[in-house]
Order: structure tokens, then sequence, then C-alpha cells
């Protein structure tokens, strides 16, 4: 019986090694057809792709909290929003706006260039050796979520301006939290809240100068 | 779970670095080529995502622990925000030049 439980483990493990991939790929690709697909409605879905597969990438990073969040605001509220744009803006159900091939190229060679940068410097340092001494340090100084399950005690102590390794050594003393961040953001949000009520209300829509564009008229007519 | 396999990570630092990477700069092409302002959003999102995942994966191999979890919160909540106001914009443009184009924008060019 003991037996069988730790050959779950292990299968259980061996699936997780795999979903790393699996994610890992499956964000790289959306993340490449977002840049590549014209219509704009494609494009959110693969955008809608690319960060669920992160999430899961989250997931797999013991982020549980994180992971949810990402779910539930990005996937569930950010790109809701962002499909209300497009629907919003479309001037005609099949609207493409083409890059100029000439742009499109000059992009991508600007983007391999900065690819090339990014991964050979974060890639010549030689994580491997120093990733297990600094784990053990972690696992050492009180955060181990593997053991632990979760991370949302952690993150809500965190921020009221504590950590749990603090009130287990019970020194009285608490290191720097994240309560002021916490607030400024809340207030953030509030008057992002006002700004975009403002911003987005329905005014009185202006005459266009020239009748030049091709979508304006589609859009004056409908 | 066995001891031993709760201490070794899935995957290395490397992959996560990588994919990280490809996201930041699929976010940078498609905010530099597209020309739907909604498509350039869509482009802020990718690059804020790999920045997240950055801070998420050294959350977990090095000493910054829960600390990139909750910066990791704040870019979230702040890229709601964000897409909120920008969305916004978007609307007004839209009002105002009845296009989606940011071609069109260059009403302040001389």
């Amino acid at each position: 019986m003991n037996w069988l439980a730790q050959q779950l483990d292990n299968l259980a493990w061996m699936a997780h090694g795999g979903a790393v991939y699996v994610f890992a790929a499956m964000a790289i690709v959306c993340a490449l057809a977002v840049v590549f697909t014209h219509n704009v409605v494609r494009m959110a879905f693969w955008l809608i792709l690319c960060l669920a597969a992160t999430a899961g990438l989250f997931f797999s990073l013991n982020a549980d909290f994180v992971g949810a969040a990402q779910l539930l605001i990005y996937v569930g509220g950010t790109l809701v929003l962002l499909i209300f744009g497009v629907m919003l803006t479309a001037s005609g159900p099949f609207l493409q706006m083409r890059t100029k091939p000439g742009e499109m190229v000059l992009g991508g060679v600007v983007g391999l260039a900065l690819l090339g940068l990014l991964l050979s410097s974060a890639l010549a340092v030689r994580w491997g050796e120093r990733s297990p001494v600094l784990a053990s340090e972690v696992v050492g100084a009180g955060f181990n979520p593997v053991a632990e399950g979760n991370t949302t005690r952690e993150l809500g102590l965190k921020f009221l301006g504590a950590s749990s390794r603090d009130l287990k050594t019970g020194r009285g003393e608490l290191s720097a939290g994240y309560l002021l961040p916490f607030e400024i953001v809340s207030v953030h949000l509030l008057v992002v809240l006002i700004g975009a009520a403002y911003l987005a209300r329905t005014k009185r829509r202006k005459q266009p100068a020239d009748s030049s564009g091709d979508s304006r008229s589609a859009a004056l007519s409908a | 779970m066995n001891p031993e396999l709760s201490t070794a990570a899935p995957a290395d630092l490397n992959l996560y670095l990588f994919v990280a990477a490809v996201l930041f700069v699929s976010g940078i092409v498609c905010m530099a080529t597209k020309r739907n302002g909604i498509g350039v959003l869509m482009g802020v999102e990718l690059v804020l995502n790999g920045a997240n995942l950055n801070f998420i994966a050294f959350g977990r191999f090095t000493k910054l622990g829960i600390d990139g979890h909750v910066l990791s919160l704040f870019v979230i909540v702040l890229a709601a925000a964000e897409a909120a106001i920008a969305l916004a914009i978007a609307l007004n443009f839209y009002n105002n030049h009845l296009s989606i184009d940011v071609d069109r924008a260059d009403s302040l060019s001389g």
C-alpha cells in the first residue's frame, strides 16, 4: 500500500514535469500567434490561451494564489474588457488593418535582436549551480510552499506587513510588508474607475473632416 | 510526496526565463507592428505577463520568495487598471476618428 502510494506520487510528479513543458510550449506558440494574426478577434482568442498557459506555469511554480488571480483577473476580466473594446470599435465584420511588409520585417529583425540579447544574457548565468543552494536557503528561511501547500496565508500576512517567519520566531519585530503599496493600489483602482467612466462616457460624435477613409463611410452608414 | 522530490524543481529556471523572454519580445513586436489600437494593448498584456513569469520564477528558485508573488499581484492589478483606462482612451479615439487605426492619430504632427 505504501509502495503504491509512492508510485502514484512519482507518477504525479512525472506528469507535473511534463505539464510544465506543455504549458511552456503552449504559451510560446500562442504568443507568436498573437503577433502573426491579423484578425483582432483571433488575436484575443490566442491571447486568452497564452494567459491561461502562463497561469499553468504559475501553478507549476507553486504560486497557486497568483495563478488563480491570473485566471480570474486577466482571463476573466481584462480579456473580456479587451473583447468589449474590439466589439465597440470594429467598423466592419472582417476589418483587417494590414501592416506593411517592410515594417513587419523591421519589427521582426528588432524583435529577434532583442530576443537574442535577452536569452544570451539570461542563459549565460549558471542558474543550475546556484538554484539548489538558493532553494535550500529559502526552505530554511521559512518559505516552503510545497510542504505548506499554498501561499495564500503567507501573501495575506505580507500584505498586512508581517510574515510567518516573524510570527514563528516571535521576536516582536516585523519585517517590511506591503501595507502601504496595497493601500496606494486600492486608491489607484478607485481613481482609475472614475477616470475610465469619465473618459468612456458617450459624447456627441464629431463629424470627420474628410471622407477619404474606407472604413468611415461604413461606420457612418451603420 | 517524497522529501527529496519536493525540494527538486520540475524544470529548470532557464525554461521559465526562455518562455518569459519569448513572451516579452512577442509583446514588443506586437506593440510595434500592430496598427489596431486594441492589438497594441494586447502587446502590452504580453509584456506584463513575461515580466510576471520572471517574478514568479525567481521567487521560486531564489531567495526572492513570496515577495515575487506580491510584486506580480501588483503587476496584475495595475495591468487591469491600465487596460481599463486604455480602452476608454481607445473608445474616445474611435469616437473622434471613426477608426481604431493608430496611424490615424496624426493630429498633432506638423
